[in-house]
């Protein structure tokens, strides 16, 4: 049969198009960004009419893809790990209502913090919510788990989280895939209360919900992607979690394992395997990307009762990615060596790309900043966060989307002047607004510099929700219009920028003032295709 | 057969064009492959790598081990060396010697040929150069496919048909350049081991 050559995140999204969903709702961030754009650019998407637009951010794309599933058809959203703390609210609430098309929440996780501001495990939000999780070893499993999530999610009528790593996200490889099915009719849940959360509903839905999880359990004992492989050694039995498999069977490409291996790639852990390899084995080895879930589950509080290994026994590094050198060691305790890396070798960061109008927005301000000194400019994620390295050092902040304008606005409230937040132009539409209207309500003193590419850059350029619209709607949430100022960032307009964010600090109140340049790998791109 | 290949360089000069024509080939040929991409953050102009694994049995591992890389393919002499911890000891570092410049503190070029001299096994080419006495600057990835076409093992011709498959759509005229350009690592490749 002939293979697709596919990244993880490609290949479940072939799979979810092949399984028959009907709507695909995102916002970008790596490693899960492929997912939506994969979609975006596929011909069967596009004939059969798949909803891919991206969303203002991860908690309207995963409502929107619950509202398909309300309507009865098969839906899923794809975000990064910390966009799940954006989509919590209603994906904690969704386990309740649960689903009636079946819809997956893909979720992928950032372990060693490539591209991220923290390592959390969205394991912990499956097990948080009850639902069962589903956590892929290879690109064919993406693909084919696609059909196996919708399926589970429409049989218990629950969404499915999907959990994928940077390392299957990003790795390419042939998949087999299978014949479409065809997309669910329009079809109301039979209960027309099922998705009413009132207490009286959801205390209802909660039981059910509590009364599934022994179901849950089944599946997961039945499940294809859970396997248990005998070994002759007894000493050790191993839990590998997800891609750590491939770790683990990578040391044992010709002789094969000689412990009994529990690969685990879905969830709940499927007890009565779990409870055979205890019974069988002397001690437990889990391996896991991420945090210690399935380690800390199996050791309980006191530790007393199994032996077990994995990150928390320093068996293997308590942060981090793993790879296969990590796991051979834990599983065979010999320390290894690398090799060094010669003393010329510098690092090399990221950096503004040239030509870039953040770099003229940035000199502007560090010139204003001089007779204030440090301290006062809060920042927020993008390819603006790069101004906290040399030779800029401009920001002080970068904590989560839209954090900017209200830790500026705290930090204003707490008598620091100036205040000073910067923000991008996706940032702003994700998250920025609400807080923009919190410091108009209260005429906070501070300037807000929403530096505008027009386009989502650091994640390579997806289309912005705020395009064009960045003047009206700071408008509409009551910002004076005085106050709204568009500059172009450009070397020759660096006495106008630094003469208005300086009369804008001045000013008591909220000053927006929005540096307006093209992005310049979008401009690129454009011109590469106009040639 | 079993080849584990670290491609190395700056973001935005193109390491995946690389991944890209081999792994065509790789598949191409009835091999395995896998091929673990970076793609984010670093990708503005901060160090960029690929693994790049191919093989005629399954492969388990998205990421090579420390020490079990064959080929180190860089397409920049600095970037060679950061990737050192993966190279086996039989390992082979084929390498671009035209720096990428784009930090304050990039360390005297010479100081890294040094260094990168001192690896057993290598290739220091300077890709740049016979792009551009072909004609074809852009076609540098390519003369650094020809260089490490040796140690592939993987026919020659499939290589070629890598080329055509990925610069097809932009023209015969691009499509010759990069052909040539494979063909020229190859024969530089070649005459520096006969040194
Ligand atoms: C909750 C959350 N979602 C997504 C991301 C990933 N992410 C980081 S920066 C960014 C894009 C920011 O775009 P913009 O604000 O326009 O700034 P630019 O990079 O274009 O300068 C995204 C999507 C994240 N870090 N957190």
């Amino acid at each position: 049969m002939e293979k697709l050559l596919l990244l993880g995140d490609e290949a479940l999204a072939q799979g979810a198009i092949d399984a028959g969903m009907s709507g695909m709702y995102a916002y970008p961030g790596t490693p899960s960004t492929e997912i939506m754009e994969y979609v975006q650019r596929s011909k069967s998407a596009k004939e059969r009419n798949i909803h891919r637009k991206w969303s203002a951010n991860e908690k309207t794309a995963a409502e929107s893809a619950l509202g398909m599933s309300y309507a009865g058809k098969r839906s899923m959203c794809a975000m990064k790990h910390v966009g799940l703390n954006v989509a919590a609210d209603c994906f904690m609430n969704s386990a309740i209502t649960g689903a009636n098309g079946g819809t997956i929440v893909a979720v992928a996780d950032d372990p060693s913090m490539h591209s991220s501001q923290n390592e959390q495990d969205s394991r912990n939000y499956g097990k948080f919510a009850l639902i069962p999780m589903l956590e892929p070893s290879s690109q064919q499993e993406c693909y084919d788990m696609a059909f196996h999530a919708f399926d589970i999610s429409e049989r218990y009528q629950v969404p499915i989280l999907l959990r994928l790593t940077t390392r299957l996200s990003h790795s390419r490889s042939g998949v087999a895939v299978k014949p479409f099915k065809n997309e669910n009719e329009l079809k109301l849940p039979e209960d027309k209360r099922q998705f009413v959360l009132l207490p009286a509903i959801a205390r209802k839905r909660y039981k059910m919900l509590l009364a599934n999880q022994e179901k849950f359990e089944l599946e997961s004992e039945e499940s294809p992607f859970n396997k248990y492989i005998n070994g002759k050694d007894k000493k050790l039995g191993i839990i590998a979690c997800g891609i750590s498999f491939n770790y683990l069977m990578e040391n044992y490409q010709d002789t094969g394992c000689p412990y009994p291996v529990l690969k685990v790639s879905q969830y709940p852990l499927p007890r009565k395997h779990v409870e055979k390899l205890s019974s069988e084995c002397e001690r437990i080895l889990v391996l896991e990307e991420g945090s210690p879930i399935v380690e800390e589950m199996l050791k309980g509080y006191l530790g007393n009762c199994l032996k077990v290994s994995g990150r928390l026994d320093g068996s293997l590094p308590r942060d981090g990615e793993l790879n296969p050198n990590l796991v051979l060691k834990a599983v065979n305790g010999i320390p290894f060596q690398i090799e060094s890396i010669p003393g010329v070798v510098a690092a090399r960061p990221p950096k503004f790309c040239n030509g870039c109008g953040h770099i003229d927005a940035y000199n502007a301000l560090n010139e204003v900043m001089k007779e204030y000194g440090d301290g006062h400019v809060l920042s927020d994620i993008g390819c603006y966060t790069l101004a906290a390295l040399p030779p800029f050092n401009s920001i002080n902040s970068c904590v989560d989307m839209g954090a900017s304008i209200t830790m500026a606005k705290g930090a204003a409230d707490a008598g620091l002047f100036p205040a000073i937040a910067v923000i991008g132009d996706s940032t702003f539409t994700h998250s920025g607004m609400t807080g923009l209207l919190d410091a108009v309500i209260e005429n906070t003193n501070m300037v807000v510099m929403i530096l505008d590419n027009s386009t989502t850059g650091m994640t390579g350029g997806q289309d912005s929700h705020a395009v064009d619209r960045l003047v009206s709607i700071c408008e509409g949430l009551g910002v004076h219009k005085d106050h709204i100022i568009r500059v172009t960032p450009l070397k020759k307009n660096h006495e106008e920028m630094v003469r208005i964010i300086r009369q804008e600090i001045n000013y008591k109140g909220v000053s927006v003032i929005i540096p307006t340049r093209e992005c310049m790998q979008t401009l690129k791109r454009k011109t590469k295709a106009n040639k | 057969m079993k080849k584990d290949i670290i491609l190395s360089g700056v973001g935005g000069q193109g390491i995946l064009s690389i991944a890209t024509v081999i792994g065509f080939a790789a598949i191409d040929s009835g091999l395995y492959m896998k091929q673990a991409e970076v793609h984010g953050m670093s990708q503005r102009g901060g160090d960029v790598q690929s693994h790049l694994r191919v093989s005629s049995n399954e492969i388990h591992s998205d990421l090579i081990p420390f020490g079990g890389a064959d080929i180190i393919l860089s397409i920049e002499p600095m970037e060679s060396l950061r990737y050192l911890p993966y190279l086996s000891k039989e390992g082979w570092v084929i390498t671009n010697s035209t720096p990428f410049d784009n930090i304050a503190n990039y360390p005297d070029i010479n100081a890294v040929k040094e260094e990168i001299k001192k690896i057993k096994n290598h290739i220091l080419i300077d890709a740049d150069d016979i792009a551009k006495n072909i004609g074809s600057p852009m076609s540098m990835n390519m003369v650094m496919v020809g260089a490490a076409s040796d140690f592939l093992e993987i026919d020659f011709e499939k290589l070629e048909k890598g080329i055509r498959f990925i610069f097809g759509t932009k023209g015969e005229e691009v499509v010759k350049k990069n052909i040539e350009a494979l063909y020229s690592g190859k024969e530089f490749s070649k005459k520096f081991r006969s040194r």
